[in-house]
């Protein structure tokens, strides 16, 4: 085997065709394109309100002055997201292993789990935000970290785990049971049949609704701002509030999108991949 | 089978979607405009006829008739909720108690509005100062007169001198400081949008970032929670809140104004009100005849000195 793609023989004629509407089609869809964004604009740059829009939202003076200090704020929000992400997988894997367990000794764990999901899933963030970083350093604990970060943190993990928990469990019952069944045939343990032939399959199959909840995530730890520290919310508000103009909320938007677009477009690659694998080269 | 062009029928349909919003946008934009437009109008009207009222000098621009309020013959006071003392008392700024429901009395009763004849609004304090219609005749909130400020509403003249003022707990790392450079040391907090955090960040300049919050109540469950060394807001709030809010905690001391002739509080009008000349004429008069002082005696007489940062 020369490659391991496997390109299917079209008959000449066919090929032809598909090649010219293939082009059409992109002519199609550029000339649509070029006159849907020529129109919008257009028409929302003559309006009359728009000069009055585009300084108070857009104006470069702003945008430049806001640039720095929120940028160096975002750090905090990469900080938050990245050391609760790595949290939130391993204890949502936990969580839902322990709701899908049918062993009776986890029973006690099992309901605890249940509990847990509704209650965090049920509460805003904003609230645990709150009830943790300001209500347990207030209760003046020996050895109980106080830092607003740290608990801004664990409130978001306890939120999300509950998420993601239910986002694994149902990527795990969605394995058709043939899986399982066929696991033991062969002789695997229960153990040997989540490790090697049913968790594999499920994350790859949870992998775009988990990307949703971390998205969400990312944006949510803008929520840590009402515990202190200036993160990139925070930072842009304070210009917002010093000089009247909004331009440091679009600027402190754009730089929490910019950080969700590496994982979304990560995303997107490997769920092409694992399509390409499984299709075999027939799309 | 050819399929039909399905791009031209969904660029119509978005572009369809793109100028009904531009529309809506039109729309609302001339919509706000014109109930602006009214505002400004009837300002213009009360000029006019101020104007013309000084011109044949029978009635008084200035009395209750002629004021432009935004409800005839009602004063729309606005100040935030929660009310603190000494500036307000039990959360309700209508029972006249405290310095800032006293003076807003002493002004609505100079313009000629009877205690009755003044309803209170709740206004968050960042918005009061904000650009943008407002639904108040004055907004009277511990809001300091500032140049940015000035751009974006109308201030009146100032009714107080205020000082900044740290506030940290008894015995801690923050109550031991007497210079601006002990202070650099510390984490400070303040809330975002005042003064105070200017005094943080012009001032003091710390190594570490402050902790800004969204309202002086979180700053003191922070320092309350030992997460900050200490905070600052304006003296008269310091010295309630080492009274009566947070037990063992003390007025570490209070800074020298920074800007020449003293940081002043201020009524907070919307931009070119017409009501602005009239309620600096009343401040003029409360301050000419003592009144304003006399109320500063009753509720902000305990203010006690606290020693200057060097």
């Amino acid at each position: 085997m020369s490659s391991d793609v496997v390109v299917p023989y079209v008959d000449p004629e066919r090929r032809l065709r598909r090649q010219r509407r293939g082009r059409r089609n992109s002519l199609v869809a550029s000339a649509s394109t070029i006159l849907f964004f020529g129109v919008a604009t257009a028409v929302i740059t003559s309006t009359a309100g728009w000069p009055v829009v585009q300084e108070a939202f857009f104006s470069p003076e702003y945008f430049a002055l806001a640039w720095p200090s929120v940028l160096e704020a975002l750090l905090i929000n990469v900080k938050i997201f990245v050391a609760a992400e790595v949290f939130i997988l391993i204890l949502g894997m936990l969580l839902a292993l322990t709701r899908l367990s049918k062993a009776p000794a986890l029973m006690p764990l099992r309901i605890v789990g249940t509990v847990y999901t509704d209650v965090f899933r049920g509460t805003p963030t904003l609230l645990v935000v709150l009830l943790l970083g300001f209500g347990v350093p207030a209760l003046n604990l020996q050895g109980v970290p106080t830092d607003p970060l740290v608990w801004g943190t664990v409130a978001l993990v306890l939120s999300y785990t509950a998420y993601v928990a239910e986002v694994f469990r149902s990527g795990i019952a969605s394995i058709h049971p043939s899986q399982r069944a066929a696991a033991r045939s062969l002789g695997l343990t229960g153990l040997q049949t989540n490790r090697y032939v049913v968790l594999p399959q499920a994350v790859r199959r949870v992998i775009p609704p988990l990307l949703n909840d971390f998205v969400s995530l990312q944006k949510d730890t803008a929520l840590v701002s009402v515990l202190g520290p200036i993160e990139a919310l925070r930072a842009a508000q304070i210009i917002v509030y010093g000089k009247f103009n909004y331009t440091p909320y679009i600027v402190a938007a754009l730089l929490f999108i910019a950080l969700t677009i590496p994982l979304a477009r990560f995303t997107d690659w490997l769920t092409a991949r694992q399509e390409r694998e499984r299709s075999m080269g027939t799309r | 089978m050819r399929r039909l062009p399905v791009p031209f029928a969904s660029v119509t349909l978005l572009a369809l979607g793109a100028l009904t919003l531009a529309a809506c946008g039109q729309a609302s934009n001339s919509a706000s405009s014109s109930s602006a437009a009214p505002a400004s109008s009837s300002a213009a009207a009360s000029e006019t006829a101020s104007a013309s009222a000084s011109a044949s000098a029978s009635t008084d621009p200035c009395s209750k008739e002629s004021l432009a309020t935004l409800t005839a013959g009602t004063l729309t006071v606005g100040t935030d909720t929660p009310a603190y003392p000494p500036y307000f008392v039990d959360d309700k700024p209508s029972n006249g108690q405290g310095f800032e429901s006293a003076v807003a009395y002493a002004v609505a009763d100079s313009l000629g509005f009877a205690q009755g004849d003044v309803t209170w609004v709740v206004v968050p304090f960042d918005k009061a100062f904000a650009p943008g219609a407002k639904d108040f005749d004055f907004d009277i909130n511990q809001v300091s007169i500032t140049d940015d400020r000035k751009k974006a509403v109308d201030l009146s003249e100032g009714y107080y001198t205020v000082n900044q003022a740290v506030v940290a707990l008894s015995g801690s790392k923050g109550a031991a400081a007497t210079t601006i450079a002990d202070l650099q040391g510390l984490k400070l907090g303040a809330q975002v949008g005042t003064t105070s955090l200017d005094y943080v960040t012009n001032v003091v300049k710390p190594t570490e970032k402050p902790f800004v919050f969204n309202s002086t109540n979180d700053a003191k469950s922070a320092l309350n929670n030992k997460q900050i060394d200490a905070i600052v807001v304006d003296l008269p709030t310091a010295y309630y809140i080492t009274a009566a809010e947070i037990e063992n905690s003390a007025i570490v001391g209070q800074f020298k104004s920074d800007t020449a002739g003293g940081e002043d509080f201020g009524l907070v009008l919307a931009k070119g009100s017409a009501l602005t000349e009239c309620v600096n004429g009343a401040i003029a008069s409360l301050k000419s005849s003592g009144e304003l002082q006399k109320i500063q005696d009753k509720w902000l007489s305990e203010v006690t000195k606290a020693p200057y940062f060097s």
